[in-house]
């Protein structure tokens, strides 16, 4: 039904695990879609719901949170805080139209290259299902 | 004043050809040339090398330019590289940023096309945080000249020596009774055959002796806050029952005891028994006993005879049911991780019979059997009889994904090697098979070893055994002889399985402790697997011996001699720069709520008062450790992170889509 449509997805990791992880898949050369454009953070617990919203309003068609695992936070438990704001975040995209299918939060560790792959994937075809969030009309 | 006028300077690294055989790096240099402020936009080959950092300084001089975007590999691997070169030509540290177009573009992606327009993005992002990057400064924080060293096998052991020497404190910290480690259990060792105790021992003694080491036995690691120079650590010393000034090691106590023989001796993995009043192996340091909790017929029942034999025989009075586990706290600048690891457990591959078969041993169980001081005094001695045939299985929980191991344990060929040699020495006429995958021999003096012992008439068959099983009272290994294509089956009085090499059962609760992560193999992870392999992810903590991945003992004592002169650097040179990237307040627009407050980790941010009631927050830079959550808390938008900053960020994600 999308075909030819190519999500465009932002994607927010931690430092620690998640930006790891993804150069991990680097390093080790697995493969997986160009569609997500990570944001380098510090910490999960960084990520406002105004990142999210700012992502969707300049076009993005998903947006991929990437943290530690519980109990694995460098900066002792910013992914739970950050699962809480996430909670959030999804319902009040929600209730914008937006959808919440458009946003995921995955836990991601540093050993965790081929996963980070995997969820990429995955995600991006997700979103491609979903279609583009904003018509070419109105953005 | 006017402000600044930004003029960045755009870097396009070629890697060679990892970024430029998949991304096209003249179509990416050219697009940023495009972008606001930018003043100059070049591609190099190699922007890490001298002439790319050459090439960046003089730019910065010749054309005024005061923001820089590398776009190259991850900055987790350069970022410090560059933010130095900008340094040395005048700039702040932090007037740079990096486009990743490496590990998360041109290796993960082979469309050139796409890959040349997600690197375009990502550097036309980079560039738009540039603009709005802030210089910052970095704040020194003094270094404590102590360090904890957690684990006294022989990498903890040579680490607290080589830190102690150096004239700073060490805090040794060791879970068992003594230190010494697996090592300790050995009888000789790989190629050289010198004898395990006889090389270890005077180093654990040179530990006791130390006047720098303050030697923490019996004690567990519970705590680990802060940062490199000031982390503060909590230890609980756990109790002995026995006054440790008192008890001279004299052993009467274990001789008494009721229960004496009839306690399996973890140190001789079961095989030889023990006292509840116990030291682990003869050479033990401390020389001193400990009751066994779990097994004290007094401690456990309330009752032991009709009072405690061990009390009643023990002269020196240094007999206590009454102690208490005791916490420590210790301040210090680095940790050393010297924790060790765990013996595959046989079981998991139940078609070796191990568990189940007597005459089947772990490689451990039978260094004690060998050693001279193990209990049989180096006899070997199986089911009462010495065994006529002995069989080695190579590879057993290494190199073997169907129980999750990949990788190779390094040192289970050469042990075997050892261990066939010793039977040779020992029982001359004995029938010696070792079933392998490959022979890896590659230290020094490995191979010369392995021909010595295929010399001896060590039989050495390809293959990998499919079955063990009882024949009598003998074994039949069942096997291919990979080689030739054909089924083998060999009977053994004794089978000895080389056991691998696995990471802690609790590696997890020691990443939370000290939160370092581990590598897919499940050791702890190294911040980088070439340059940097004995240091963490964390500033000041250090990694030693099997912790960070299967290895022999020299390879352990060559990688505790870096941890621990890593640990020195830092200490020695007494401060160290911390991260700029910090909260602050606003304190016009903070209202005091205290959200902020509330949801800090560190404590970092306090409610101030401002005069006549009015509370303000204010960030103390040194205990905030820069993760954000106060700016997501804070309903005013009072609290920003330096460097991650609201602004900063959404011109990114402008940028990026």
């Amino acid at each position: 039904m999308n075909k030819g449509f190519e999500p465009n997805i932002v994607g927010f990791a931690c430092n620690w695990c998640s930006y790891a992880g993804a150069d991990l898949a680097g390093t080790s050369r697995i493969k997986y879609p160009p569609n997500i454009k990570i944001i380098r953070v510090m910490c999960t617990g960084r990520v406002t719901p105004a990142f999210i919203l700012k992502s969707f309003q300049s076009g993005a068609d998903g947006v991929l949170v990437a943290g530690c695992h519980p109990g694995d936070c460098h900066y002792i438990a910013g992914n739970l805080k950050c699962e809480k704001v996430m909670e959030v975040t999804k319902r009040l995209i929600d209730i914008l139209g937006i959808g919440k299918g458009r946003l995921r939060l995955e836990w991601v560790s540093a050993s965790e290259g081929g996963r980070f792959a995997d969820v990429v994937k995955e995600f991006t075809e997700q979103i491609r299902e979903l279609g583009p969030f904003l018509e070419k009309s109105q953005g | 004043m006017e402000p600044e006028e930004i003029r960045i300077g755009v870097y396009i690294c070629h890697c060679g050809i990892n970024i430029a055989a998949t991304v096209d790096v003249e179509q990416v240099r050219d697009s940023a040339s495009q972008l606001p402020n930018v003043a100059v936009s070049k591609d190099f080959k190699y922007m890490c090398s001298d002439p790319g950092q050459a090439l960046v300084r003089s730019d910065i001089e010749e054309n005024d330019l005061n923001r820089i975007v590398v776009a190259s590999c991850s900055p987790r691997m350069h970022e410090p590289t560059f933010r130095n070169t900008i340094q040395q030509a005048g700039l702040n540290p932090y007037c740079l940023e990096m486009a990743n177009i490496r590990e998360q573009c041109s290796w993960v992606h082979e469309d050139k096309a796409s890959a040349t327009d997600k690197a375009t993005k990502l550097v036309s992002a980079a560039v738009a945080k540039a603009l709005l990057l802030e210089p910052l400064e970095e704040k020194e924080v003094e270094i404590k000249p102590q360090a904890l060293v957690m684990g006294g096998g022989i990498a903890g052991i040579q680490a607290s020596l080589d830190i102690a020497d150096a004239g700073f404190q060490v805090y040794l910290v060791e879970r068992d009774p003594s230190i010494g480690g697996h090592m300790a259990q050995l009888d000789k060792t790989f190629p050289t055959l010198d004898c395990s105790a006889c090389i270890l021992t005077p180093k654990m003694v040179e530990v006791e002796r130390h006047p720098n080491i303050d030697l923490l036995s019996y004690s567990e690691v519970t705590e680990v806050n802060g940062y490199i120079g000031n982390f503060t650590v909590k230890v609980r010393k756990k109790p002995r029952y026995i006054n440790m000034g008192r008890c001279t090691g004299c052993g009467m106590c274990a001789e008494v005891c009721l229960l004496k023989g009839r306690i399996p001796s973890e140190f001789d993995l079961g095989i030889g028994k023990r006292s509840v009043p116990y030291v682990p192996f003869p050479y033990a340091v401390p020389s001193k006993y400990t009751i066994d909790a779990e097994r004290c017929l007094f401690l456990t029942k309330g009752k032991c005879g009709k009072s405690p034999a061990c009390k009643e025989a023990c002269t020196a009075d240094a007999i206590d049911f009454e102690q208490k586990e005791e916490i420590v706290e210790l301040d210090v600048g680095t940790i050393v991780v010297a924790t060790g690891f765990d013996l595959f457990d046989a079981t998991e591959k139940p078609e070796y019979g191990y568990g189940l078969y007597d005459n089947v041993l772990s490689g451990l169980e039978f260094e004690r059997l060998v050693s001279s001081s193990g209990p049989t005094q180096g006899k070997i001695v199986v089911g009462g009889k010495e065994p006529r045939d002995v069989v080695f299985v190579q590879c057993v929980g290494s190199r073997d994904k169907s129980v999750g191991n990949e990788y190779c344990s390094r040192v289970c060929c050469m042990y075997t090697a050892k261990q066939a040699h010793l039977i040779h020495e020992k029982l001359p006429d004995a029938r010696l098979t070792i079933f392998y995958i490959d022979v890896r021999a590659f230290g020094k003096g490995f191979e010369e070893f392995y021909d010595r012992v295929r010399e001896e008439g060590v039989r050495y068959i390809r293959g990998n055994v499919s079955d063990i099983i009882k024949k009598g009272d003998r074994l039949m290994v069942m096997a291919e002889d990979t080689l030739v294509g054909e089924p083998i089956d060999v009977e053994a009085d004794l089978v000895v399985l080389a056991t691998g090499i696995v990471p802690r059962v609790d590696v997890k609760e020691l990443m939370r402790l000290l939160k370092i992560s581990q590598s897919p193999d499940g050791f702890l992870l190294e911040a980088h697997p070439k340059l940097r392999p004995v240091d963490t992810a964390s500033d000041g903590i250090y990694l030693a011996g099997c912790c960070q991945s299967p290895k022999d003992i020299p390879d352990t004592v060559a990688q505790a001699k870096g941890a621990a002169s890593s640990a020195m650097t830092k200490m020695a040179k007494g401060k160290v720069k911390v991260e700029a990237t910090t909260a602050f307040v606003d304190a016009f627009i903070c209202r005091g709520c205290g959200r902020c407050v509330e949801v800090c980790e560190y404590g970092a941010p306090e409610l101030q008062e401002a005069g006549q009631g009015v509370l303000v927050s204010e960030v103390n830079d040194s205990l905030c450790k820069g993760c954000g959550a106060c700016a997501v808390i804070c309903p005013s938008g009072a609290i920003s992170m330096k460097h991650f900053k609201n602004g900063q960020i959404f011109s990114q994600i402008e940028a990026v889509i």
